[in-house]
């Protein structure tokens, strides 16, 4: 989609073309050093502009997370209700920001299993519902085997 | 304690003293037959028959009108023209704010402006909300929009946002599910006290209800030992985005509430009792995955540091308030984040009855948004009524033990801490 020399604008659009090709990324301020997933044109540490794109290497810890019973419309289509309830939360990744994300691989029936601190990986979510596919940007427990 | 970032350090004044003179607000609950017009109708006419020496209100120079999305609720905008209309007022001047569930505190603090500056000489403030002839469904995507994009993609609801600060909140505190449940109580036992409010039963009545309800059905009746573990009964508390269960979470309400502001030079002249608006801040915040911390509101921080700098008083000479519960786990945090208790602290101070209504420090008197309602554009006004009420000792049943009181404050949230108000009232 993208070639390796990443001329690309600093975008949601942009984030989300990234996920579409399986890439987590953000955005590091050349001035400040600061970094932004999603991704900021305009630094609010220094009011920077200027930004390059960095890939996140994809792992953190479970920073909070809920399980919810009683979704929006797209989550309910999604075949999400009060049986089967679906998780979402925050990660802390390893490169010390936090994103929020669909939490999979979990046991959302049984929330109280669900421990904070757990260390978690990416996993992009390519969704095929009515109209184009929709990935969504997602963490799973590090797989132990 | 908030440090002045972005140039907040400077401490505010205003140009020209402003004082509450009246203050009315509708029923809260979920009131088929009042559409929003109805209710700030029954807001204004309450606030008239609110200021003790009288007023005409063909005074009022001005209204400020806080909606958060009626739009969306109601299929219809321009809300402050058609109250402007409702209420009398026309050709004068009316502007809606909104600043999400915070739309009336912002309605408030744009009214004080105007005096302040010395443009107007009396304002009228408030908010509305028409929320519950939408389906459960409807209302809470229409809340929803008041979260930020990346929030909405990944899922979250508003239960689901505190839902998840909540389990943050107990990770780094140790606080549980239980403590969460002393807040849920404790609104409910203030709420009977409130004839304005939504619900009218503390959670034992409610224990007893549906016991009673069990016997006439002829099922076994249930076996709560105590009020906990009734809240612990999913059948009866369900979850909704864990660990937010129905129990935990504000109802869909409409209402609506509007404050009279003047001048405080001219002030005595409708009360013997106006409260004088001494401290005000607001600040705005982040979406969760940009907050500074989980477990606290920027927002809130920033304004309650420049609201106690303008006021030139700290939080503990806070005798009443009236913080935004939307959910159970957001008062725990506002009360820590306000300086009624430290950091990590707050559910123990609610469990040793700091925040009860003979505690030291009575929070949500009224019952809070759980239980008072949350027609969320009027939330902000309805609370800085339950501190006009408190001040001047007209709160009835569950007015505040205290012969000296002088100060109280509001805090109202919008978003998921997008934008975040505290407002402190003396009686002089």
């Amino acid at each position: 989609m993208f070639g390796n020399k990443l001329e690309v604008p600093i975008s949601d659009y942009s984030f989300e073309q990234f996920l579409h090709s399986d890439r987590l990324m953000g955005v590091r301020c050349q001035s400040c050093g600061s970094l932004f997933v999603p991704p900021r044109m305009l630094c609010f540490r220094c009011f920077g502009t200027d930004m390059n794109w960095e890939q996140m290497q994809g792992t953190g810890r479970l920073a909070g997370f809920t399980s919810i019973t009683i979704g929006p419309s797209f989550m309910v289509e999604e075949g999400f209700d009060r049986t089967h309830p679906y998780c979402t939360g925050v990660v802390e990744l390893i490169e010390r920001t936090r994103v929020v994300a669909r939490i999979e691989g979990v046991f959302a029936q049984k929330p109280e299993s669900i421990v904070v601190g757990t260390p978690m990986q990416v996993k992009f979510l390519h969704v095929d519902g009515s109209g184009p596919v929709k990935t969504f940007l997602a963490f799973e427990p590090v797989s132990t085997s | 304690m908030y440090e002045g970032v972005n140039g907040m350090k400077k401490r505010r004044k205003l140009g020209r003293g402003v004082a509450v003179v009246g203050a009315g607000m509708s029923k809260f609950g979920m009131l088929n037959d009042r559409d929003s017009k109805d209710l700030f109708i029954d807001a204004f006419t309450d606030m008239l028959s609110s200021v003790d020496k009288g007023v005409d209100p063909r005074d009022i120079d001005a209204l400020y009108l806080g909606n958060f999305t009626n739009d969306f609720f109601t299929g219809q905008s321009h809300w402050g023209a058609i109250m402007s209309d409702a209420i009398g007022l026309v050709p004068k001047p009316a502007t809606r704010t909104e600043g999400a569930c915070a739309s009336s505190a912002l309605a408030f603090r744009e009214g004080v402006f105007a005096i302040a500056s010395g443009f107007y000489d009396m304002v009228l403030v408030g908010g509305v909300e028409d929320m519950s002839k939408c389906t459960t469904a409807e209302v809470a995507e229409g809340l929803t929009l008041a979260a930020i994009p990346y929030e909405r993609k990944a899922g979250f609801t508003f239960p689901g946002v505190f839902g998840t600060i909540a389990t943050a909140y107990f990770e780094r505190f140790g606080a549980t599910r239980e403590h969460l449940m002393n807040v849920t109580i404790k609104s409910h036992n203030n709420a009977p006290l409130n004839p304005k409010a939504q619900y009218k039963l503390s959670v034992r009545d409610i224990m007893r209800a549906k016991c009673e309800q069990a016997l006439t059905k002829g099922e076994p009746e249930p076996e709560w030992s105590n009020e906990k573990d009734f809240l612990g009964d999913s059948i009866v508390n369900p979850p909704i985005a864990w660990p937010m269960h129905l129990f935990d979470c504000c109802p869909i309400s409409d209402g609506s509430a509007c404050l009279l502001l003047v001048g405080e030079d001219m002030a005595r002249d409708f009360t013997d009792a106006p409260l004088h608006v001494v401290g005000l801040g607001q600040g705005s915040g982040r979406g969760l995955h940009a907050a500074t911390d989980l477990t606290n509101f920027e927002a809130t921080r920033a304004a309650a540091h420049e609201a106690y700098c303008m006021a030139n008083i700290g939080p503990e000479e806070i005798q009443v308030a009236e913080v935004h519960d939307c959910f159970s786990i957001a008062e725990l945090i506002h009360i820590e984040d306000l300086g009624f208790c430290k950091p990590g602290e707050g559910f123990k101070a609610v469990e040793d009855g700091l925040t009860r209504l003979d505690g030291s420090k009575p929070v949500n008197t009224s019952g809070g948004l759980k239980c008072k309602g949350h027609p969320v554009g009027a939330t902000g006004a309805a609370q800085l009524i339950e501190i006009w009420d408190q001040l001047r000792y007209q709160a009835g049943k569950r007015q505040v033990k205290n012969g000296n009181l002088r100060f109280g404050a509001a805090h109202n949230l919008g978003g998921t801490g997008g934008t975040c108000t505290y407002t402190i009232l003396e009686r002089r």
